[in-house]
């Protein structure tokens, strides 16, 4: 178990070496970062001794380890629009979209999961039909789209909702938490559901087709034969092996769901990172961008690793090499 | 004696856009106390339906259309669904045919016995437990305080059914009804098996149905059989008056088509009653293109010497932990003479399927030498080299379903090989080629416009065979090529294997875990275990006077179906 951790840990590290080397050669070699920098009257004595103390002439290979030095302790130097260390602005729209992504997830996974097992359960019945019709629509609907109808129907029409930000938040620490106020709770409310739908409705089909497959393995037939309850088939036997191979699906989905806020984001004006690294894109504002895609390589790279050792805890064929 | 389990008049049907599939029409059969009754017949002859109606698990849409279902004296057939949940697994239980999928992978051995036993008794946990314990001792699983804390797959395939013989077994049920229970296992395997469930049978008094294509199962096990045919039992009776004195026309012809172990036929007694596979029309090979231009150098001494060959598999990873090696074939040498065919016969696992990767090239070996006509194969490196000898050499695969491309229709198949190696000058000599090939096969021509799943499984097999000839190869390896089969499907492709060898001259290697049909087979045979040759004898030599203690090991538990009535099988041929 330990061994294989620590295997799964070591590859880890090395992708986010390699991501590392992308985000580095982003903001090494496009454009001439000391050019981003300074204004148009500078001399070129002065570009040429900011450029020996940054260390720009130094080799590839030392410029590179300084990156990964920097990197690893959250420091990728300043935004060039805002003159603001990139860790500080990125810590202070995290909360948001993290926040925002967890309520999605949670949501997603309570609605689709038991969605996607009523749906495998009761293929031929009526509300299975209306619950995957229902779903075909989720998942070729696009996500701005989803947003705007929303807003248009419950902050426009009906004026239940407000349209777009944070609402008000409350200060814990560092964080800031838009959960624990009533304007903060139905600001979320919205972009929640955008962002949860198109996951939701993947989970459903991925679900409902993993079990329709092992509904008709073997296993469950002997089940039946040996005249097991319906409930202790279709829960601790099937429910169990279904999730199995889904899990990776749905543990990456997780980590879309804070990679890809960026769209509901702009849609809803949500003060996240997304936000954030659109207008980073608009302005060339390359050590956002380069923080921004180290920060979600890592986050998929954690993603991945809690889902290999849950497979370690659910499948006891892992646990055991060979016989 | 009680009757146990009665069917009358039993009529299961499947709906279907076309009109009712009729699975099993008119069953009537009746199981006693203490008994094991066969069932015996060929695919698609509607045994597992019987069962399964039995079960009330008919898969949908099938039902049960007419007749009724009796178990102790109680009409079960138009049960609620959930009385008759209660009744399975408490008074009438299942065995599966593949002991590797039928039990659950999350969950340990003890848990699923555990839920089992209490789902259908009220005792506690504890208790539960204990019975848990008592069961897999009873089918014989060694150390069982330490075993039943251990998941499925750290259980071997024999130790596998019979842990799924303790979970049948959970409440005693009366009636146990074992579908093909020991088909996916090795002889020696099976014959444990086969006397654990005898015993079960004779201690508890319950009463069990085997349901099996198997002649030798039925002859080893059964009080009585009842054969099947096209959902129909066409005779019932005791298992030496059915084997050794059948009746029904259809039982002499399936009895006559079983490979026999006791003595070498020149050909196998076809079968009538089944799917025919049209008239051969036989090529004049003088001047035909497949008996052509055979321009290969020719040998003095074998076809094939394999010399020291060696396979080493490594297992792990670059990280270590849990590295090891297997030696899947070790220092095995023999010879193939031009035109005999060689055997190989052995246990899963005792690398006969390896060897045939490493002689076609599949495999690259970790040691040994192949030669090929005086050629050794595992010096060659160039691609035409080596194609010039693959030409030579075709392979036939044991599954008739996955060896051909789905989506190519049999033209394209045949002709592939053509192709790749340019042997024919044009495409319209191609396709005639295949035609006469298809023929020749007994597809027919008319064959080569259809795709793969147009046919059964056998005509499948004449594909692959069409296939191998194609490029007029004088090396032919077949690796289990009918053990997917119907014995009656077995006969008619072992019988085409032994015409084309004939008129070809063909150089066969068989490989085959099935004894009997070595010796119809076969002139020299190599018997292996753990990819070691334990012995090589001729056929005849090593069937009368095996040399070797594994070799009479094999003998002794091949199923002897004959009994009585010897003269009687050789006329109904």
């Amino acid at each position: 178990m330990l061994l294989f951790v620590l295997k799964r840990l070591a590859q880890s590290v090395l992708v986010m070496l390699v991501v590392a080397l992308i985000a580095f050669a982003l903001f090494r070699y496009v454009g001439d970062p000391v050019d981003s920098m300074v204004g148009q009257d500078t001399t070129l004595e002065q570009r040429a001794d900011l450029r020996e103390r940054l260390g720009l002439n130094d080799s590839f290979l030392v410029q590179y380890a300084r990156f990964i030095g920097r990197a690893a302790t959250g420091d990728f130097g300043q935004s060039y629009r805002l003159r603001q260390p990139v860790d500080e602005l990125l810590a202070e729209r995290f909360p948001a979209t993290f926040e925002l992504s967890l309520v999605s997830a949670v949501m997603a996974l309570l609605i689709g999961v038991p969605m996607g097992v009523y749906t495998a359960l009761n293929r031929r019945g009526l509300l299975s039909r209306g619950f995957m019709t229902l779903s075909l629509i989720g998942i070729s609907l696009p996500t701005f789209l989803i947003g705007i109808l929303l807003i248009l129907v419950f902050g426009v029409v009906l004026r239940w909702l407000p349209t777009f930000g944070r609402g008000d938040v409350v200060q814990v620490g560092w964080w800031t938490s838009g959960l624990m106020t009533r304007s903060g709770l139905s600001s979320l409310i919205m972009p929640a559901i955008t962002l949860a739908i198109f996951q939701m409705t993947l989970i459903v089909r991925l679900i409902r087709a993993e079990m329709l497959e092992v509904l008709r393995a073997d296993y469950v037939k002997f089940a039946r034969a040996r005249g097991l309850k319906p409930r202790t088939i279709n829960f601790s036997i099937a429910l169990k092996n279904t999730l199995v191979p889904v899990m990776t699906i749905i543990g990456l989905q997780i980590g879309s769901i804070i990679a890809f806020a960026i769209i509901t984001e702009s849609v809803f004006q949500w003060p996240g990172m997304g936000l954030l690294f659109i207008q980073a894109i608009e302005n060339v504002d390359i050590p956002v961008m380069a923080a921004y895609l180290m920060l979600i390589a890592f986050i998929f790279v954690v993603i991945n690793l809690v889902v290999d050792v849950l497979y370690f805890v659910v499948d006891p064929r892992l646990r055991v090499q060979g016989r | 004696m009680t009757v146990l389990l009665a069917l009358d008049g039993l009529r299961v049907e499947f709906p279907s856009r076309r009109g009712d599939v009729v699975a099993a029409k008119n069953i009537t059969l009746e199981l006693n106390a203490g008994e094991i009754l066969g069932v015996v017949g060929e695919s698609g002859a509607g045994k597992s339906t019987i069962g399964n109606a039995a079960m009330g698990l008919l898969e949908r849409p099938g039902r049960v259309a007419g007749g009724t279902v009796t178990l102790e004296g109680r009409r079960i057939d138009n049960l609620p669904p959930e009385a008759m949940r209660q009744l399975r697994g408490a008074r009438i239980a299942m065995i599966f045919q593949d002991p590797l999928t039928s039990l659950d992978p999350l969950r340990t051995i003890a848990e699923q016995l555990v839920t089992t036993i209490r789902t259908h008794l009220p005792v506690g946990e504890a208790e539960a437990r204990r019975r848990a314990l008592h069961l897999m001792e009873q089918v014989g699983i060694p150390d069982p305080a330490v075993r039943i804390d251990h998941y499925p797959h750290q259980f071997s395939g024999g130790m596998r059914q019979r842990v799924v013989i303790a979970l049948a077994l959970c409440a005693e049920p009366q009636v146990i009804i074992a579908d093909e229970p020991t088909t996916a296992l090795d002889v020696s395997i099976q014959a444990q098996i086969l006397d654990l469930l005898r015993r079960l049978v004779k201690d508890s008094g319950a009463g069990m149905i085997i349901i099996t294509h198997d002649m030798g199962v039925i002859a080893e096990v059964a009080d009585r059989v009842a054969v099947m045919y096209r959902g129909d039992v066409v005779e019932t009776g005791p298992t030496a008056k059915i084997l050794g004195d059948p009746d029904h026309a259809y039982t002499r012809s399936l009895i006559s088509a079983v490979p026999r172990p006791d003595v070498k036929l020149e050909r196998f007694p076809l079968v009538e009653h089944i799917e025919s596979a049209g008239p051969r029309r036989d090529l004049d090979l003088k001047t035909h293109w497949l008996g052509q231009r055979r321009d290969y150098q020719e040998v003095d001494g074998p076809l094939l010497a394999v010399e020291g060959l060696q396979m080493l598999f490594r297992t792990g990873s670059l990280f270590g932990g849990g590295r090891h090696e297997v030696r899947a074939v070790d220092g095995v040498s023999f010879d193939i003479r031009k035109g005999e065919t060689f055997g190989l016969v052995g246990e899963s696992g005792s690398g006969k399927s390896t060897i045939a990767r490493l002689i076609t090239g599949i495999y690259r070996p970790t040691g040994g030498a192949i030669r090929f006509a005086g050629t050794d194969l595992t010096t060659l490196r160039s691609r035409t080299a080596l194609n010039r000898h693959r030409r030579q050499m075709q392979m036939i695969f044991q599954d008739p379903y996955s060896s051909v491309n789905p989506r190519m229709i049999v033209r394209d198949i045949v002709a592939e090989p053509i192709r790749f190696h340019k042997l024919a000058g044009s495409e319209a000599e191609t396709r005639r080629i295949v035609a006469d090939l298809l023929d020749h096969v007994g597809l027919g021509a008319r064959a080569a416009l259809k795709y793969p799943h147009e046919f059964s499984g056998g005509q499948r097999q004449r594909i692959s065979i069409a296939r191998a000839l194609a490029t007029r190869p004088r090396f032919l390896i077949c690796d289990e090529p009918t053990s997917a089969l119907d014995v009656s499907i077995q006969a008619q492709v072992l019988n085409l294997l032994k015409d084309l060898q004939d008129e070809l001259g063909l150089t066969m290697l068989f490989i085959s875990h099935d004894l009997p049909v070595i010796r119809q087979m076969c002139d020299r045979v190599a018997v292996m275990r753990r990819g070691q040759i334990m012995e090589i004898a001729e056929t005849e030599a090593l069937f009368e006077r095996p040399q070797h203690e594994y070799t009479r090991h094999l003998l002794d538990l091949m199923p002897k179906m004959v009994k009585a009535g010897d003269e009687r099988r050789t006329a109904a041929g």
